[in-house]
């Protein structure tokens, strides 16, 4: 025993200098790769936002209001992408204190041709996040569909990016607070899914109900936008977790499966509870349940194995429903296309219970050094409720700021006649 | 002349098509449209909210023929459009006036 042990130290010390030797001269190389699978990935990320979250929340409202849903969607990336380059990408990932980043990269002026980040350039490390950035803010769109006001998401989106989610995303992959606590979120769970879910949650209760909801509204006008949309979420997906390896790795190729399973999972858990439920498997339903699996293994997706995945489409697929029923049904919240059910509740549940699956009593792939199950579970609890605190308090500011210089809500003639027409001038199908 | 109008199951229409031109009728009119009757609306379900959808799609046909095929007529359409379930539709009958075929200007029964 005593020699064996001996012996597993020294093959230790020996792995150790060998990676010190030859490692740390290739990390701080660009690597082909890693680069080209980020390059792919960026692509992925941003289609999963044009047009797979465009056609999937376009195809669950009315027809009056399709075109509405794809513009907002189109010029929030457009925007976005400007906010990014000119601050948000510096507050979010330069040198800055706990909780915010710095100025030192404004305008990106720090980025040059060569400027690695880790073993890819940093300027496609900064374009992989900005579809992140993209992303987050889109999902809150299914929140107020059918009855917000454009100019007035354009201020309330520029705002709640700066002021929601590059705080956010510096406290977890910026060097900030949640970073230093040692919470786990390795694709967004916190980032990207519980600030939007939250956010969305606030911004339906501001904002207030559709007209006729809960009784009398009109059912999603085609199932079959919605499937598209879905199905290139799920492919984009891929990018999303896999490509936030950040390299062409060991760790990628099983984020990419953990990803698929707890997607395919979710997906049938969602369409039995219905088969079960209302004698019919239905095609919304079993695409939502695909979200809420995908929403659900986000944060976990570097650290899990198989089980876990399993384990985390079957649960995220069983919360998620039972929390669109408990929020539209019972609260009457008309957070309309279930922005907080499915991605809030998913992304909140993948990032408590990545404490207990990344174990290797789930075969994960280990906690951070020195941890236990319970311990990591309290460090993710507690960077979830601040990041629900922080998102719920300034979503509401910036929503009442914002009221201040134009009206949330389109009127009431405009809610009925739908928003194609009255606010783009465009309808979305001609029947001549 | 007699002019029907028949709200129809959508499905049914190649059906009554069949059914008319074999008793001679040479051309009918067929639109989609919208309604509810005693059937009122129908329920679908989506993320376990139910939406009641109060107009259901039918199609509504509509032929133009002499006085001596009316009973042929209203025969053919209540046997070739029913399912004896609920939401088979209707078949309204009205006196036609007038009827003009525009190309060649002839009129009454020879424009029908």
């Amino acid at each position: 025993m005593q020699n064996q042990f001996n012996f597993s130290n020294i093959k230790n010390l020996l792995i150790t200098i060998f990676l010190c030797l030859f490692s740390f001269p290739a990390f701080a190389e660009i690597n082909n790769g890693d680069t080209a699978w980020i390059l792919t990935s960026t692509a992925l990320v941003l289609f999963m936002t044009l047009p797979g979250l465009a056609l999937f929340y376009a195809g669950l409202v009315n027809s009056k209001n399709v075109v509405s849903v794809l513009m907002q969607h189109f010029a929030l990336a457009c925007m976005v992408s400007i906010i990014w380059v000119i601050i948000g990408y510096s507050l979010a990932f330069s040198e800055g204190n706990d909780w915010i980043g710095g100025l030192g990269n404004i305008f990106m002026n720090s980025i040059e041709l060569e400027t690695a980040s880790g073993s890819i350039p940093e300027s496609l490390f900064a374009t992989f996040q900005m579809t992140f950035a993209i992303i987050t803010p889109a999902l809150m769109i299914g929140a107020f569909v059918e009855r917000i006001k454009f100019s007035a998401m354009l201020i309330f989106l520029f705002l709640w990016v700066l002021i929601v989610y590059v705080p956010v995303t510096h406290w977890v992959w910026g060097g900030g607070i949640l970073s230093s606590w040692g919470t786990m979120d390795f694709a967004g769970g916190i980032v990207v899914h519980a600030t939007a879910g939250t956010g969305a949650l606030v911004t339906a209760l501001t904002l207030g109900k559709r007209r006729g909801f809960p009784k009398s509204l009109t059912p999603p006008h085609s199932p079959i936008l919605t499937m598209i949309g879905a199905s290139m979420l799920w492919i984009g997906w891929f990018g999303f977790n896999a490509g936030s390896a950040l390299g062409a790795n060991a760790g990628a190729g099983m984020a990419m499966l953990v990803t698929h399973i707890s997607a395919a999972t979710a997906s049938l858990v969602w369409m039995f509870i219905e088969w079960k439920r209302f004698g019919k498997p239905s095609l919304v339903g079993i695409v939502t349940g695909m979200v809420a699996g995908l929403a659900t293994v986000t944060p976990a997706s570097g650290y899990i194995g198989v089980p876990g995945a399993l384990i985390l489409g079957l649960g995220g697929g069983v919360l998620c429903y039972l929390a669109v029923d408990f929020i539209r049904g019972k609260l009457q919240i008309d957070d309309s296309l279930d922005v907080f059910a499915v991605h809030g509740v998913g992304g909140i549940l993948g990032t408590l219970l990545v404490a207990f699956l990344a174990t290797s009593t789930f075969s994960g792939l280990g906690l951070p050094e020195g941890q236990s199950g319970m311990s990591q579970f309290f460090v993710q609890f507690k960077a979830v409720i601040l990041t629900i605190l922080w998102t719920s308090v300034f979503t509401y500011l910036i929503l009442k700021l914002t009221s201040l210089f134009v009206s949330l809500r389109v009127d009431e003639q405009e809610e009925i006649e739908g928003l194609d027409l009255r606010s783009h001038g465009e309808k979305g199908y001609h029947t001549d | 002349m007699k002019y029907f109008i028949a709200i129809i199951k959508p499905f049914k229409l190649d059906d009554v098509r069949s059914a008319l031109t074999e008793i001679g009728v040479e051309g009918l009119t067929a639109s989609e449209v919208r309604g509810f009757g005693r059937q009122r609306g129908q329920t679908e379900i989506y993320r376990g909210a139910e939406y009641s959808v109060s107009f259901v799609p039918k199609l509504k046909i509509e032929i133009a023929v002499p006085d001596e095929m009316e009973k042929a007529v209203h025969e053919a359409l209540l046997q070739s459009a029913s399912t004896g379930q609920i939401g088979d539709g209707k078949i309204f009958v009205l006196d036609l006036h007038s009827a003009t075929r525009i190309r060649t200007g002839e009129t009454e029964n020879n424009a029908l």
